[in-house]
């Protein structure tokens, strides 16, 4: 349909199309845009664009009339509400009604309009966001008056011309056809949309770069045909039809997206595509999200439970009731009133009434508030964890987002952890290690040193630092002042611990933001010997160029090496621009347009005459004899003794076509010399431009068509750009393809993952000695690479390749009918550039360093003491991700590890035999056959010991063992495993990973990461955490918390998680024993008013109990309730594992809280009964002490519940009473007849004038609450659980606190050794792709290190130094490994090792004389743990588990070692 | 100066280092274990036994006779004629006759007693009109609808006062006689006024008030309830001031009673009136001779005469000082369990906490 109507008018079709459009709106796949000016003019009054939005925005839910019902509506949504409607409408029936109908609507309304007043605000702060933005200004071409004129936003349509200015922000998605940038760039900044702060180009459409004069809207006459609007961000497809009928290709580079900002372009002009919700931005922007608890799936079980207890209460009331009239028979008593037709009901009927009316009356058992109440609790909670000082990063100026705000208790009950590694554990601060030219390496030794500089400088200043902070520890009962100075200890603490960073910070915002660039990564010390090649080389070169030598006569080895650094300097992206200007382009403007992009305008490029006789063109040599004299007096200045290499740039508005690239540093500019910034994608590019530069080989510019690098002796050099196939996770790796200036040959570099690239190299053809050194060099490679791998190091390959002209033009067709296909693109371009990267030449390989983020080893050794499983799910290579996760601590030198790399389906399966079979006859600590059922059956069926074993599986064969028929298996294996590493892994299987997980296991589940990778992932898990780092921001939009680094996620779980679930966990079941307390005492009366349903509570009282009276205690509890305080949440991170095994809120709890409920109401209902019981009391005057004693007791339960009083809980309880004593007062004062039925007036004022009220009032409570006071003393001296023995611990002094944690740190942990952040391994490297079933042995003392490598040591011999300790009690035997440790543990031994066997040497042996201590001794006291799938599994506190005589009953300080050490 | 500047420009997203925010507040977090608790328990045990036992001193001071008339001596008869309803309107006198061991010390409380009669029975109790008794007007000729079938008769003429409770008023009249050894009976005098309580008889109640008509003919518009002998405006024929609404016997049976078995206060012995009755009533015989009206028989009630003294906690109260006596003594049981557990099992903790 398109083609057709490019023959004919466009503006025309441009109408034809939207009528159809019309008629089939909802069919039409792509949206028509055209000009309105033209439009205008053509047509006349009729809107083109009428069925587009325009550019207002409205996210507001509400309007004025619609708020009311619209609201009321959504909150009939939740069943609660329309149950209580239900019950409130039940009133207004005159034979069921209990209270006065209109005052029975009240807690309902008052419930309906907290939310609906919440929602309003809500409403009301979109509904001003929205005016802000839409009444900001920007310039629309008006056809009218001829010009741009200002315009609010939102008088913006599709089809406007807008004119954006420098740093303007974009109305809305905006086509770009015309911008002042000569080159027809526009750069924007799209923070807001996805937080990456590099500057990212935008071009003009093609046809509109050739434009001559400006950009005339009036002119424009050409139709745009695009897709329909959607959310995808990196996508945009479309063309342009022009008038001529010829049409032109549209993609994301032609777009500005609203919301970016405009950078380094003075003026750009486009045309509006997209407007208002139709943006991408808009329409990728989703609200918060919604989640639903563990504990609220919990309390929902006994929220239905409390409807079974309220229906049996209800029906045995009935049936008293209708006991009670029968047994009167015939002849009804004075007192039993008649009927509304005034005839006796029958005893069956009255029943029936009855029941209604019971329903009424015990409505309260049903918490109405309890739902407002948690809603109000967790905002509560969300805002206190958004205030923690300890989780605000002051490098990136961020803390802690809470973006899901109903699951902050969930946070206290994770199981799991999945995490992505680079980004996430890693800084993704990629820094320049070492590299290898031509299979020479080049250690950078004095890189590697400064490095440790900036580590030791970071790590000096924590350590003087915490042991100064930890002098004035704080003690629960010391007094103001000396909180205080723990607070400004500590608040100097954090900070001068980030100091090394906050400076870094300061640099970066004096350069303003600058992405990546601290000075750890952008001072590269070179290698010396690296640099005099480098140097040589250069000056080779020049002297070969001085002297007309073609270029090709270089030793190869040197040529090889600068090849090495330019492709580190050009194969990227990375835009640079200089500080002094903010964004302003640095520029050598080069006579030759744009990259390649026709057949014609290759031939036009590289016709013969043109190839061949470079000189009298824009060939280099002869602009090189030109400028090679000035220039290499400038380049002195910039010699190896100026530190950090600064730049001199220039900038130039029209510079000449040969001058432009290399002319000599004019004098003036020396004196503005500014170090130049690069701006990258990703910060591994970023890494390898700067260390490109520290051996002087600078890149100084990008353009679309050419790069600059300045070299030392030869200057600048520009390049020029033909193609950039950019990075794609699939392919994994980047070209481009230039024209070298000094050879003028035409030259593709790649970089990309060794792999890959590995496998495309020209083999090596003959056997003479070039190819023999080639193989040698591939071979010398290959074993750096697998160093730098097992260092750790992200490791890229550079490769080249020179294309002939033919091959290259061969190439280029098939290309360039990728580019414009229109079907397909993608694919094609994708073919494209696979046929292109082939056959490439070594040129070296680069190791980078990601460096582990600050407190990632501490932070898994507490979470992991905290009994979360962790997983980590990484694109990483294995022999990286292995170290990563050494250094981590993620893996122990001490466990083995089961290395799962299968090449098929049938592999996989005997693979995770195997490997199950191994931990079966291995790890089986008791109950074996148990056990052993356990791992071989059903996953979550019982419960599964957690091994002193890691799990170290590939991408390839995780999709292998995620199939159904393996999954069961490979979950047996891996959760037996303490911990999994999982590489190479996509996004998908992590997040099958996680799901596999979460639903087998029947596990909560927590999803970490950074990157759009991960986004699946954390989409998946039951709760998702985003790290606001470098990557962008769609991890972060995507989870429901969002940290600034790793580190923070310790204390976001230990202690913010475990308060959260605890506060929440014991508010709900005080509210379900608050609500049954109360209505049991109603419920007790029927025995005495004959079941009618009367009760001695006055209908106020008994609405607003809930409401008013008891509501302000529970709230502040619920917020500020600290059960153990922090500093011992973290140095315990045992306690943890109470949240996980919901052990504040079990199943039992409820019940035994309703027992206790019951106890109490038949306290505080018997003994006033018995007291008043022979007086003339009348009701009231009786049932208004029973509130007043039920409020003081359900106020002291809270009491004896509250674990930490301030002012504030005193505070609530005072005013709870108060409140209480005042209302009634007033009530009971106000009026003596207008709240029918009931009408107490002046009975509280009689009643505390009376001293029995005084009396009931001071025994009740006592009698009430004597059992569990009794019971919580007890239990704190007899069974205390670990969260009792914590608080205890906080009781302590503060010496004694220490000395207590510190036993901890003997016996429990190795974790907090000081260990080298890397291991070696030494002269052991993996055949790299080999398949085979590869097991770690736990390093030996190093008296076994020559055998055990020699001798592909045997599992038996591999436990050696333990097993004659096999005797020793437990506890010992974790000393041991604590101590085994402390020797070198840094070796490995390859147990077996072949390419495509599963030869399990240790299988084969016979199982060593194994006895318990290989579990992992989660708790060191106990021999074994044991998991149950439901999170049963640990529930007893380990003091009882383990020592059943002697630990059952002991004293605080032993059972506190037993159990948190 | 600038650097500070910036830096407060670079941490405007740092959150306050407040106590609160930071969650920091001072607080007192008690530990509940045998030690910490243990003063507690006995401080509080001892503090109720001595409350207790004061209280069963002060007990042992107010004295009660209760004695049960339904159909007891003479009132055996009237029990009888009251079965049926239609001797509903014959008039029944009897009397029953008791004798004190001891003397009645101080004020005496005359109340009667019924058992077993439902006052506090919901649709019992919402049957009444506080409007009305309030003395409005428009309510005393259009009762509230929560006064159900009883708010008008089937003619439609209004029912003053209306409602259940009202209609089912306790109309037994008392009269209390002393028998001296030597003397004749002496009537014992009783206020029959000042037994409601203070805010009914002058704010609850009122009789409504239409300038220049007398009491009869402000309810002439209406009818008594169904159960009545007597118009509302004749309750008392003694006392003229007493009548209507404001009839204090008719408000006391107005605030219904909490339990099905319960007394109303009827009168309170007048001990300025005679000197023999200045401290109280002495020891000695006496009867009441009553006026018997109110059938109990329908549902298997009781009647009862009381006569009581009081303490300065309120009514003769066997339960209250026993609970304090247990509640003290389990509470100092439960302190001594604690003192156990803490001596074998709690000072090791403190040992090791050393």
């Amino acid at each position: 349909m398109a083609r057709e109507s490019g023959e004919a008018g466009a503006l025309k079709s441009c109408e034809v199309r939207k009528r159809t459009k019309r008629k089939s709106k909802k069919e039409s796949k792509s949206r028509i845009v055209c000009s309105n000016v033209a439009y205008e003019r053509a047509r006349g009054a009729e809107e083109p664009h009428k069925h587009y939005a325009n550019n207002k925005i409205k996210t507001t839910k509400y309007t004025l009339l619609s708020f009311l019902p619209k609201n009321l509506f959504e909150q009939f949504h939740r069943f609660a509400n329309v149950y209580f409607v239900f019950i409130a409408l039940l009133n207004f029936v005159p034979v069921v009604n209990a209270f006065q109908p209109v005052l029975a609507l009240a807690p309902v309304i008052f419930i309906l309009s907290v939310t609906a007043i919440k929602d309003l605000w809500e409403d009301y702060r979109r509904h001003r966001s929205d005016k802000e933005i839409n009444h900001m200004d920007c310039l629309v071409y008006c056809k009218s008056q001829r010009r741009y004129v200002e315009k609010y936003w939102k008088q913006v349509c599709v089809g406007d011309f807008v004119r954006l200015r420098c740093n303007e922000i974009l109305p809305a998605d905006v086509l770009l056809l015309s911008s002042s940038d000569p080159d027809g760039l526009c750069h924007i900044e799209t923070a807001t949309l996805d937080g990456e702060s590099n500057l990212k180009q935008r071009q003009v459409v093609r046809r509109f770069l050739d434009l001559d004069c400006e950009f005339d809207p009036t002119k424009y006459d050409s139709v745009i045909e695009c897709e329909r609007p959607n959310n995808d961000l990196g996508r945009f497809r479309g063309y342009i039809i022009h008038r001529n009928g010829k049409r032109d290709g549209l993609n994301k580079e032609n777009l500005l997206l609203r919301g970016c900002t405009i950078r380094n372009t003075e003026e750009a002009v486009g045309i509006v595509i997209y407007a208002g919700h139709e943006t991408k931005s808009m329409l990728n922007n989703n609200g918060p999200r919604y989640k639903r608890s563990k504990l609220e799936r919990q309390m929902n079980i006994d929220v239905f439970w409390c409807v079974i207890i309220l229906l049996v209460m209800c029906l045995f009331s009935a049936i008293g009731h209708g006991l009670w009239v029968f047994q009167y028979g015939e002849t009804r008593p004075v007192f039993d009133v008649l009927g509304p037709e005034g005839t006796d009901l029958s005893p069956a009927l009255s029943a029936v009434y009855l029941f209604l009316t019971m329903i009424i009356v015990f409505q309260v058992l049903i918490p109405i508030s309890l739902f407002v109440s948690i809603e109000i609790v967790k905002i509560c909670q969300v805002y206190i964890i958004h205030q923690d000082v300890e989780l605000y990063d002051e490098e990136t100026d961020s803390h802690l987002q809470c973006r899901a705000l109903n699951i902050t208790e969930d946070l206290g009950q994770m199981q799991y952890i999945f995490s992505d590694k680079t980004g996430t554990l890693t800084e993704n601060k990629m820094v320049f290690r070492r590299c290898a030219v031509v299979g020479i390496e080049y250690s950078h030794d004095a890189n590697a040193r400064r490095l440790a500089m900036y580590q030791e400088l970071d790590s000096e200043e924590e350590d003087c630092l915490s042991q100064g902070g930890t002098l004035p520890r704080r003690d629960s009962a010391s007094s103001h002042q000396s909180a205080r100075v723990v607070l400004r200890s500590q608040s100097t603490k954090s900070h001068r611990r980030t100091g090394s960073r906050a400076e870094a910070k300061r640099a970066s915002i004096l350069s303003k933001h600058t992405a990546f660039s601290s000075p750890m990564e952008k001072d590269v010390t070179p290698d010396p010997q690296l640099l005099d090649k480098v140097n040589d080389c250069a000056s080779q070169m020049e002297f070969m160029r001085l002297h007309a030598q073609p270029l090709t006569q270089l030793p190869s080895e040197l040529s090889d090496i600068i090849d090495f650094f330019v492709a580190l300097a050009i194969c990227n992206t990375v835009v640079v621009s200089s500080p002094d200007q903010p964004r302003q382009k640095v520029r050598m403007r080069f006579e030759l347009k744009s990259p390649v992009k026709t057949i014609e305008d290759f031939i036009k490029r590289f016709t013969p005459s043109r190839l061949t006789s470079g000189s009298n063109s824009s060939s280099s040599s002869s602009l090189a004899t030109r400028s090679s004299a000035p220039r290499a007096g400038s380049s002195l200045l910039s010699s190896p003794s100026a530190e950090g290499t600064l730049l001199k740039l220039e900038e130039e508005n029209s510079p000449g076509p040969l001058e432009g690239s290399f002319r000599a540093v004019p004098a003036h500019s020396v004196s503005e010399e500014a170090e130049l910034r690069y701006e990258a994608e990703s910060p591994d590019e970023a890494a390898l431009v700067y260390a490109a530069r520290a051996y002087k080989c600078a890149l100084v510019g990008r353009l679309p068509d050419q790069v600059t690098v300045e070299l030392p002796h030869l200057g600048k050099l520009t390049f020029e750009l033909l193609h950039t196939l950019g990075f794609d996770s699939t392919r994994k790796r980047m070209s481009v393809v230039v024209r070298h200036p000094l050879t003028d040959e035409i030259t593709v570099y790649t970089k990309g993952a060794d792999s890959v690239i590995m496998d495309l190299l020209r083999p090596p053809t003959s056997d003479d000695t070039k190819g023999k050194r080639q193989r040698k060099t591939l071979y010398k490679t290959q074993n750096y690479l697998n160093l730098y791998a097992a260092n750790g190091l992200r490791t890229l390959c550079i490769a080249k390749k020179v294309l002939s002209k033919e091959d290259y033009a061969a190439w280029l067709k098939s290309h360039l009918a990728g580019e414009t296909a229109i079907q397909g693109r993608e694919e094609l371009l994708f073919e494209s550039a696979l046929r292109l990267e082939t056959d490439l030449q070594l040129l070296g390989a680069t190791g980078i360093e990601d460096r582990l983020q600050d407190g990632v080893p501490e932070a898994i050794a507490s979470l992991r003491k905290a009994g979360l499983q962790i997983w980590v799910l990484t694109g990483d290579k294995q022999e990286t991700a292995i170290n990563i996760a050494y250094a981590c601590k993620l893996l122990d030198p001490e466990e083995e590890i089961i290395t799962l790399n299968a090449d098929s389906q049938e592999a996989c399966a005997v693979l995770l035999e195997e490997s199950l079979h191994y931990i079966r006859s291995k790890f089986l600590c008791d109950a074996p056959e148990q056990a052993s059922r356990a791992l071989q059956d059903d996953p979550s069926s019982l419960p599964v010991l957690v091994h002193r074993l890691g799990l170290v599986i590939d991408g390839r064969t995780l999709a292998y063992a995620l199939d159904s028929s393996l999954e069961d298996r490979f979950l047996a294996v891996a959760r037996s495993c303490r911990s999994v590493l999982c590489c190479r892994s996509t996004p998908l299987q992590k997040s099958m990973v996680v799901k596999l997980v979460r639903n087998k296991l029947k596990v909560m589940t927590l999803a970490i990461g950074d990157g759009a990778n991960d986004v699946s992932m954390i989409q998946v898990a039951d709760v998702g955490v985003g790290i606001s780092g470098q990557e962008g921001m769609q991890a972060v939009m995507a989870s429901d918390f969002a940290l600034p680094r790793f580190q923070y996620l310790q204390k976001l779980l230990l202690v913010h998680g475990h308060w959260c679930y605890s506060r929440l966990a014991n508010m709900i079941l005080y509210f379900f024993y608050k609500n049954a307390m109360f209505v049991a005492l109603i419920f007790w009366y029927q025995f005495y008013c004959g079941f009618s349903g009367s009760a001695m509570i006055d209908q106020w009282f008994l609405i607003f109990f809930n409401l008013m009276f008891s509501a302000f205690p529970q709230l502040i509890t619920g917020t500020l309730d600290k059960d153990v305080s922090a500093e011992t949440l973290q140095d315990r991170p045992q306690l943890y594992m109470s949240g996980q095994n919901s052990e504040e809120y079990k199943p039992y709890m409820f019940w035994m809280n309703m027992i206790d409920a019951f106890y109490q109401s038949l306290v505080c209902f018997f003994i006033p009964y018995f007291a008043y019981s022979d007086s003339d009391a009348d009701l009231f005057s009786w049932g208004t002490p029973i509130t007043s004693l039920a409020l003081l007791t359900i106020l002291l339960h809270l009491g004896i519940e509250t674990k930490t009083w301030t002012w504030l809980n005193w505070a609530s309880i005072a005013f709870s009473v108060a409140l209480f004593l005042a209302i009634a007062l007033f009530y009971n004062a106000s009026c003596p007849s207008c709240y029918p039925p009931s009408n107490p007036y002046w009975t509280i004022q009689r009643q505390l004038a009376n001293p029995l009220f005084y009396l009931l009032c001071l025994i009740t409570p006592v009698a009430a609450l004597l059992p569990r006071y009794f019971y919580r003393a007890c239990q704190g001296t007899l069974f205390p659980g670990p969260v009792q023995v914590g608080r205890q611990l906080d009781r302590l002094p503060p010496e004694a606190r220490r000395s207590a944690s510190g036993q901890t740190k003997v016996t429990g942990g190795h974790h907090f050794a000081p260990r080298p952040p890397l291991y070696h391994i030494p002269g052991f490297f993996c055949n790299h792709g080999a398949e085979g079933y590869k097991k770690r042995e736990a390093p030996t003392d190093s008296a076994r290190e020559g055998a055990g490598l020699s001798a592909g040591i045997t599992a038996g011999g591999g436990w050696g130094p333990d097993a004659p300790r096999g005797g020793l009690p437990p506890e010992v035997d974790t000393l041991l490994h604590s101590q085994g440790e402390a020797s070198d543990g840094r070796l490995y031994a390859n147990a077996a090792v072949g390419p495509s066997g599963f030869s399990l040497a240790d299988r084969a042996t016979p199982p060593p004389p194994f006895t318990q201590h290989e579990c992992v001794p989660l708790t060191p006291s106990a021999t074994c743990v044991q998991r149950a799938p439901g999170g049963e599994g640990l529930g007893l506190p380990p003091s009882t588990a383990t020592r059943p005589e002697g630990g059952a009953v002991t004293s605080t300080a032993d059972s506190l070692e037993t159990t948190l050490l | 100066m600038a650097e500070n500047e910036e830096k407060a420009k670079a941490q405007n997203r740092c959150p306050d280092n407040s106590a609160f925010k930071q969650q920091r507040l001072p607080a007192w977090s008690p530990s509940l274990t045998a030690e910490t608790v243990l003063p507690f328990f006995y401080l509080l045990g001892i503090a109720c036994v001595l409350l207790g036992v004061l209280l069963q001193i002060t007990m042992q001071n107010t004295q009660e006779i209760k004695v049960d008339y339904t159909n007891a001596e003479s009132c055996d008869m009237c029990f009888e004629t009251r079965k049926y309803k239609v001797n509903a309107s014959r008039e029944c006198h009897c009397s029953i006759t008791f004798s004190l061991k001891e003397r009645l010390e101080g004020d005496v409380f005359f109340y009667y007693g019924l058992v077993n009669f439902h006052q506090n029975l919901r649709r019992y109790m919402d049957s009444r009109d506080d409007a009305q008794l309030l003395g409005r007007i428009k309510k005393l000729k259009n009762p509230s609808v929560y006064c159900g079938p009883n708010f008008q008769y089937a003619n439609g003429t209004p029912i003053a006062p209306c409602g259940a409770i009202a209609n089912s008023m306790f109309n037994d009249s008392f009269a209390l006689f002393f028998h001296p050894l030597v003397d004749r009976p002496l009537r014992v005098p009783l206020f029959r006024k000042g037994i409601a309580w203070y805010t009914d008889k002058n704010i609850k109640f009122h009789n409504p008030y239409v300038p220049n008509e007398s009491l009869p003919q402000v309810f002439q518009a209406t009818a008594k309830p169904l159960y009545w002998q007597k118009p509302v405006y004749e309750l008392d024929p003694n006392d003229s001031t007493n009548n209507g609404f404001i009839n204090e016997d008719l408000i006391v049976w107005m605030r219904e009673a909490a339990f099905p078995n319960f007394k109303k206060l009827y009168g309170i012995l007048d001990r300025q009136s005679s000197k023999m009755f200045e401290q109280g009533l002495p020891a000695g015989n006496y009867s009441v001779s009553i006026s018997y009206n109110f059938p109990v028989q329908y549902f298997r009630g009781r009647k009862q005469v009381v006569l009581s003294t009081v303490s300065w906690f309120g009514g003769q109260n066997h339960f209250l000082p026993i609970a304090y006596l247990v509640t003290g003594c389990v509470t100092v049981l439960v302190a001594v369990v604690l003192t156990v557990v803490y001596i074998k099992f709690g000072k090791k903790g403190l040992k090791m906490e050393d």
